[in-house]
């Protein structure tokens, strides 16, 4: 058994995350498109709206119920995707999913504090969400 | 005397460990464990099919199972399915009993329901044609039986949670017997959550079909049974088809057997069944009076302990009287699946989301879910006293 006290305080749970949960999330009034996903597990919902102009993300929107790790994955995914092509937005999930499982490189300089999230493979659907909501979205 | 009944459980002896998930997936005492290990060892064989010495054991045994699933329910031994799970129980009555339904009939359930009692029968609907209504729930999770207008001349089939796995709640099953059996349908009751709290008499509360699963009654896994009234069950027809379900067999059709052999197609799951008779003959012998009354002491002192967390809110009834020591909340500014990893990290386990009950998250305003810790026998005050620590501590990591 884990020891008591020390890990409540985990890494998971660190300000950055926290930080990055408590932004608050906005819908796109107008978006292009809107997609949204549920992780059955433990009921987190991403609603994810975009705006695209030439084939680049111009404005991406999103709404979260869900737990901490999902939101703060959500606010990344929203502040990283702006301005990115569609085609290569569409590939984060499964960058993200090979950061998480197989030990891969953080796509996105921001994803960095989620590698502590590695070990934690019940908890991969929740930060994994928000991405697969883009790709979604993005119509793939 | 829990001290007594823990030391029944080999997973229990660990240092810090907190088993809450009881609901879930309750621990196996160490007789069950040696009993399904001893049947692979000695009686390994199929059912009702050879003649060697193993084949001999194994139809002794899964005889001797049946005879104390009967024992546990207060009923006959022809009147016990074994299926492989509660699920599975669930699904075969839908559609046994969805066989005879179509247009212009009604199925009644509740908005309380499992998933498992309440999919097959929406899905069901879709092809049939009947339609599915459910009762709603008073703000406490309780079924609302104030007006029963929905159980009319056009009701088939009630079903029923008998405790939901969420609120702990406990069902009036015989004041839904009355009303059901008034306007001629048959009452299903799930019996998930109601059976790991000691033996059911599904005759004497007015059921005419009940399921449950081994693996939540200290039995192992891939185990459940169907229980129907033996006139009942005679009336309905086989589900699935296969070996060991059938008499007379052509290229121009089959005569299936009498039940419960008409509902057990193919090789039924022998050894979990074995498992199951000593999880229940175990069951049957603990004084249920006095674990009853330890468990909801637990469950009072839980319910105190929630109560005095800043910011705490129980879902499902406060008071002890027609409940079950499940107990289910959510916490302002935490989402459950967040406090229970942190749980988790204290070694305490419980359950955290929707509960395989999409429906009653929706009615009682549950968008994100909720935290479920559920007790058993085996549970002790130290358990309940490591979630009510471990939740202070989380509330200082997330708020």
């Amino acid at each position: 058994m884990s020891n008591p006290g020390e890990n409540m305080t985990e890494a998971i749970y660190q300000q950055e995350i926290k930080d990055l949960a408590a932004v608050a999330a906005r819908r796109l009034d107008v978006p292009d498109a809107s997609a949204t996903l549920d992780n059955p597990l433990c009921g987190d919902t991403v609603v994810l709206d975009l705006r695209l102009t030439d084939g680049r993300i111009e404005a991406l929107g999103h709404g979260v119920k869900g737990c901490l790790l999902c939101k703060a994955a959500a606010t990344v995914a929203a502040r990283s995707a702006v301005g990115l092509e569609a085609d290569v937005a569409a590939t984060l999930a499964d960058r993200v999913s090979v950061m998480l499982k197989q030990g891969g490189e953080p796509p996105i300089p921001a994803l960095a504090p989620f590698l502590t999230v590695r070990p934690h493979k019940s908890r991969h659907g929740c930060v994994l969400l928000p991405f697969k909501a883009l790709a979604k979205a993005l119509g793939r | 005397m829990t001290v007594a009944i823990r030391t029944v459980f080999p997973v229990l002896d660990r240092a810090g460990f907190h088993y809450l998930d009881s609901a879930a997936m309750a621990q196996l005492p160490g007789a069950v464990m040696e009993a399904v290990a001893h049947h692979d060892l000695t009686a390994r064989a199929n059912v009702h099919r050879g003649l060697h010495e193993l084949a001999r054991r194994a139809d002794d045994a899964y005889d001797a199972a049946r005879q104390s699933v009967a024992r546990f329910l207060s009923a006959e031994m022809d009147e016990v399915v074994f299926t492989g799970g509660c699920t599975m129980a669930l699904n075969m009555l839908a559609l046994a009993l969805g066989e005879a339904l179509g247009p212009g009939d009604r199925v009644v359930a509740s908005v309380a329901e499992h998933h498992s009692n309440l999919l097959p029968w929406l899905m069901l609907a879709q092809r049939k044609g009947f339609e599915v209504v459910t009762l709603a729930v008073d703000d406490d999770g309780r079924l609302r039986l104030d007006d029963l207008s929905l159980i009319n001349e056009h009701c088939r089939v009630v079903a029923v949670t008998h405790a939901s796995n969420v609120t702990g709640a406990v069902t009036d099953i015989p004041r839904l017997a009355e009303a059901a059996h008034a306007v001629g349908a048959r009452l299903v009751v799930d019996g998930a959550q109601m059976v790991p709290h000691g033996p059911v008499n599904p005759r004497a509360l007015g059921a005419d079909f009940y399921a449950f699963a081994g693996h939540k009654a200290y039995g192992p896994t891939g185990i459940g049974v169907l229980w129907g009234r033996r006139e009942l069950l005679a009336q309905l027809p086989p589900v699935l088809w296969g070996g060991g379900m059938v008499g007379m067999v052509g290229l121009d059709g089959a005569l299936p057997l009498d039940p419960p052999q008409r509902f057990e197609a193919g090789t039924p799951p022998v050894a979990q069944a074995v498992g199951l008779g000593v999880a229940l003959d175990w069951m049957s012998g603990l004084d249920w009076p006095a674990v009853t009354a330890v468990e909801m002491s637990l469950t009072r002192h839980l319910l105190d302990g929630l109560a005095a967390l800043d910011g705490v809110r129980v879902v499902g009834p406060l008071k002890l009287e027609a409940r079950l020591p499940v107990v289910s909340f959510v916490a302002e500014g935490c989402h459950p699946h967040d406090l229970a990893h942190l749980l988790a990290e204290r070694g305490v386990a419980v359950r955290g989301g929707a509960h395989c009950a999409r429906p009653l998250m929706t009615a009682l305003g549950l968008e994100e879910g909720c935290v479920r810790a559920s007790l058993a026998p085996y549970t002790n005050r130290a358990d309940v006293e490591a979630l009510l620590d471990g939740l202070d501590l989380a509330f200082k990591v997330l708020r």
